[in-house]
């Protein structure tokens, strides 16, 4: 070892100018401007979805994982402009986005608007001001989730069986206000769109019956464990989105509209107004969009969905499993996420609140 | 220490006025101001903001006192922190005992590691993994179902016995290490000098090593009481969402609302306590013994 090698005063410089380097490298990648930034849920992180699109464009897709539409605009307002090309986004909030100014209107005659399923466009969230900000991508149903070697599944047709003393403590509820509490406005007879703050002392006697037959209150993970292991035969907001992917090793989980409907969730993707890469944005979107990219979101590693495109390249096997050419009939009966405004979704997520204290 | 071996004023130690003490706590310094200081003071203020509009308010600190579901979450939690951290110490003093006594000086170090082993796995995948421990068909509720003591299982998973089994779990490995530390500082002397002047064995642990000791507890039993009232994920996991925990009702407010406000005071009320219990117990959380 040369004595200018192993002199510390030495070492450091070299190493100095090598981090310099490394960072300055780190620098000029992060900011090659064939790179795609999206903000977005886990299904789309999944690689089978992404490849394809990457090697097809040449481009590099980073990738930033969020749970919740506040989460999502606290990362946006926490970036600099231009930061985020993409996001997915909750249809039922893209106006949120929209009145912040993030989006950029969508040019709808370059979407397969056309091969939607037409009750899942919701134009009443994803157009503002006459001009598209969100384009649906995935959709499914908030309701009842069951192992049918377990429970009737003649019991599971009806909203009762969720509060009724036969499945006491077999019961499992999904961890996210808005459908629960739209699936407690079906049982309840309610319209979802007409929810008011005179109707929650009703939504919530009907939250506590159901929570007095839980044995627990899960968020994904958690709720789709349950009822895999057994630990719950019937899971509350479950659907496609928790027994479609569990399909090969679970068959005996599946899902029913009962008579009182089902929550329709759906989640859009929307392109950043200040991106600095709006061709290559539009681009995913429309690579999503297709048929081949609807048929690998659809069945994307995290959660299965149904695609919003009725063209998307599914096999007979995961058109069976998501139960595609029952759509029409389950999209007949379905209504839509509760989509409060600020004050009423503060009393909606405090009674929640409230629910869950329950003993 | 002799009184020649003290340095002398103005020889190694660096002189009244001279600027390098200041030179060598600044980064400290600058660190606990850019990562500590700023974000807190920012955090007071956003919970003093209201979350629509944006005008000056108290009143995501009222809520805590009027609400009572965010006023039972501390109450879980302080519940839920004291049965975990006396548990823990209550378990993590004869094991660190043993080690520290009886077993022998050359295994000891092997034996450290094998208590602290549960530490390398992910925290994540351990909680999950009591989970599948606990459940309805997991291991323990087989076993005693098949063993005849229990014709159904057992309800273990998603309660508050699940998650307090969680943070034991990992607290007894933190706790041991801290109170082992503080025993092996104890000079065999004091043994001596206790048997010396007709002390046993018993005596000797009660009168003499567990009051030096206690330094030792009380740092475990802090941190554990610190890092398991801010805990989010064991209570997540293993809790099943039937009763809130004040980590809980935080994150609550920022997944789809976005509440920053109200998840800032919340966070604020919880560091409160935190430093109550500190100074609580401050007067036995000194390292050195006098």
């Amino acid at each position: 070892m040369s004595h200018t090698a192993s002199n510390p005063l030495s070492i450091l410089k070299t190493r100095l100018r090598t981090a310099a380097a490394a960072a300055a490298l780190l620098l000029s990648t992060s900011a090659q401007a064939a790179d795609l930034n999206a903000l977005i849920w886990c299904d789309h992180a999944d690689p089978a979805l992404l490849q394809p699109f990457e090697e097809a464009n040449g481009v590099k897709v980073n990738i930033k994982e969020f749970e919740g539409t506040g989460a999502g605009l606290a990362i946006v307002e926490q970036s600099q402009p231009g930061d985020w090309d993409v996001m997915v986004i909750d249809s039922i909030d893209v106006p949120r986005g929209v009145e912040k100014g993030l989006f950029e209107p969508l040019p709808e005659d370059k979407l397969p608007l056309a091969d939607l399923f037409p009750q899942v466009k919701m134009d009443s969230s994803t157009v503002v001001g006459g001009k598209r900000y969100g384009i649906t991508e995935k959709f499914g149903y908030n309701t009842i989730g069951y192992n049918k070697t377990k429970v009737d599944p003649a019991d599971m047709q009806s909203m009762a069986a969720l509060t009724g003393d036969k499945y006491k403590g077999k019961v499992a509820i999904y961890d996210y206000y808005l459908p629960v509490i739209g699936m407690a406005a079906l049982a309840i007879g309610k319209k979802t769109a007409d929810l008011t703050e005179a109707d929650l002392p009703a939504l919530k006697d009907e939250l506590l019956k159901m929570k007095a037959n839980a044995k627990l209150v899960g968020e994904v993970t958690a709720s789709q464990t349950a009822l895999a292991t057994g630990e719950v035969d019937i899971l509350v907001g479950g659907g496609e989105w928790v027994t479609a992917g569990l399909a090969k090793e679970n068959p005996a989980l599946d899902f029913s509209v009962p008579k009182e409907g089902a929550i329709l969730w759906s989640q859009s993707l929307a392109m950043f107004k200040d991106s600095k890469n709006k061709d290559m944005a539009l681009k995913f979107i429309q690579y999503i969009m297709s048929p081949e990219g609807q048929a690998r979101l659809a069945t994307s590693s995290c959660y299965w969905g149904m695609p919003a495109n009725t063209k998307a390249a599914l096999t007979d096997d995961q058109k069976k499993v998501l139960r595609f050419d029952e759509q029409p009939g389950f999209l007949a009966r379905a209504q839509a996420y509760p989509a409060p405004n600020a004050d009423l979704d503060k009393k909606m997520q405090d009674m929640w609140t409230e629910m869950l204290q329950a003993k | 220490m002799p009184r020649a071996a003290l340095p002398r004023a103005g020889s190694a130690l660096p002189r009244a006025g001279s600027a390098l003490p200041w030179a060598l706590v600044t980064p400290a310094l600058g660190w606990t101001l850019l990562f500590f200081v700023l974000p807190f003071i920012a955090m007071g203020f956003s919970s003093l903001t209201a979350h629509e509009g944006g005008g000056f308010t108290a009143s995501n600190y009222s809520q805590f006192f009027t609400n009572p579901s965010y006023w039972q979450a501390m109450v879980n939690s302080l519940q839920v922190t004291a049965i975990v951290t006396v548990i823990s110490v209550l378990l993590a003093y004869p094991f660190a005992w043993i080690l520290a006594e009886q077993v022998p000086e050359r295994w000891q170090r092997l034996a450290l590691m094998l208590a602290v082993l549960p530490f390398w796995t992910s925290y994540v995948v351990r909680s999950y993994s009591w989970l599948l421990v606990l459940a309805q068909n997991g291991v323990v509720n087989r076993a005693l179902t098949g063993s005849g003591l229990f014709s159904e299982p057992l309800q273990l998973a998603n309660t508050r016995f699940a998650t307090v089994t969680g943070f034991v779990h990992f607290f007894v490995m933190l706790l041991t290490l801290t109170i082992f530390a503080n025993l092996k500082q104890l000079s065999p002397s004091y043994h001596k000098a206790a048997a010396d002047l007709g002390a046993g064995p018993v005596r000797t642990f009660l009168h003499v090593v567990l009051p030096l000791t206690l330094p030792g507890i009380m740092v475990g039993a802090f941190l554990t009481f610190v890092l398991c009232i801010g805990d989010y994920i064991t209570p997540q996991i293993l809790g099943g969402n039937n009763e809130l925990l004040m980590p809980q009702l935080v994150m609550m407010q920022i997944g789809r609302r976005g509440d920053f406000p109200l998840a800032s005071a919340l966070s604020i009320i919880l560091m409160a306590v935190v430093t109550s219990a500190y100074l609580a117990c401050a007067r036995w959380l000194k390292i050195e013994r006098a």
